[in-house]
């Protein structure tokens, strides 16, 4: 399926969005995560299905002001 | 003088911890990784403004900018930059919250793009539902004293009004209001947020009697951020102590300074 990942469009299989961010290498890594605009706690991405067209944030720290 | 609240305390108190440097420095735009730590170090500040981007790929900068900033040991407060509705920043916040292991969140919800102005509307709401989750709210705001009142009805322990535009470098443009504000809400963490140029600015605010400051621009983009982060630090300290020690209040005709009483000369010239 189609998705939205980080803005840009990203073709997947994987069912939910722990598999997601597991395929692309962030597991153990710094990371916060949102599906359409709502936050996805890290305990909550397995139970968090990804659907066609949806829109996954994947973020991390960076400096700021 | 040293009561746990208000701007004659001892320590910068936030949210009930308590920091003896009044600067919080933000981490953006510095030429180097390293000289970001040495700016920060020269700071002094016990605080540094973080923030999150979209992570691209594996090893990104994200996680390198991880491993760099816990190297300075300061607390770090997120901010919600960007943010331009109240459901961005809520969001924002609460992958801050989980990101960065902390209650604290610098709370922007900006209105206009060219003055990157608060939508203070915005800004309420936001801040409502999230001191309402448990989150302890620093919010990037106007000197409107109105809208002060309801960020502190809605849970706001801290109020951070801005001097000027983010990164314009003009100081304080509206000190009266700044001053109304202090007034208003002296038992308040005060914090100027934005706009600041130059440490005489700094200082200016201090001399208010605001509590502390936030910069980032003016260190980071200066010739020398590492002499110029030393420079704030030094004007931000000069300005608390004057504030606490008093200053006399201005006049519109001269006062002589050296006592008159007992000249030998000029009184009995002047009475010829």
């Amino acid at each position: 399926m189609k998705i939205q990942l980080n803005g840009a469009s990203h073709d997947t299989e994987h069912p939910d969005l722990a598999a997601l961010v597991a395929a692309l290498g962030h597991e153990g890594d710094k990371v916060a995560t949102a599906i359409d605009g709502l936050f996805v706690a890290r305990q909550n991405r397995s139970q968090s299905p990804l659907n066609e067209g949806c829109a996954v944030e994947i973020v991390a720290p960076m400096e700021g002001g | 003088m040293d009561s746990a609240k208000g701007p004659a305390c001892k320590k910068l108190s936030l949210y009930g911890s308590e920091f003896d440097s009044r600067f919080l420095i933000g981490s953006a735009q510095y030429p180097s990784p390293a000289i970001l730590l040495d700016a920060i170090t020269a700071s002094h500040a016990g605080i540094v403004t973080v923030s999150l981007r979209r992570e691209a790929g594996k090893d990104g900068a994200g996680q390198q900018f991880w491993s760099l900033i816990q190297q300075s040991g300061a607390r770090l407060l997120p901010n919600t930059a960007g943010c331009k509705t109240v459901k961005e920043a809520v969001n924002t916040a609460h992958m801050a919250r989980e990101l960065f292991d902390t209650r604290w969140i610098k709370l922007e919800v900006i209105g206009e793009d060219d003055t990157l102005q608060p939508d203070v509307f915005g800004l309420v709401e936001a801040a409502r539902i999230l001191c309402a989750e448990g989150f302890q709210v620093f919010p990037y705001t106007t000197d409107d004293l109105v809208v002060a009142d309801k960020l502190l009805a809605a849970g706001c322990e801290v109020l951070m009004p801005w001097g000027s535009p983010i990164g314009s470098g003009r100081g304080l443009n509206n000190p009266f209001a700044l001053r109304a504000l202090r007034a208003h809400f002296p038992d308040t963490t005060l914090v100027v947020d934005a706009g600041i140029g130059l440490p005489s600015q700094t200082t200016q605010a201090m001399e208010l009697g605001y509590d502390a400051i936030l910069l980032n621009t003016a260190v980071a983009k200066a010739g020398d951020p590492v002499a110029m982060a030393r420079a704030f630090a030094q004007a931000i300290e000069a300005g608390r102590l004057a504030f606490l020690a008093g200053a006399i209040e201005a006049r519109d005709m001269a006062a002589p300074s050296t006592p008159v009483l007992g000249s030998p000369f000029w009184h009995s010239e002047h009475e010829q």
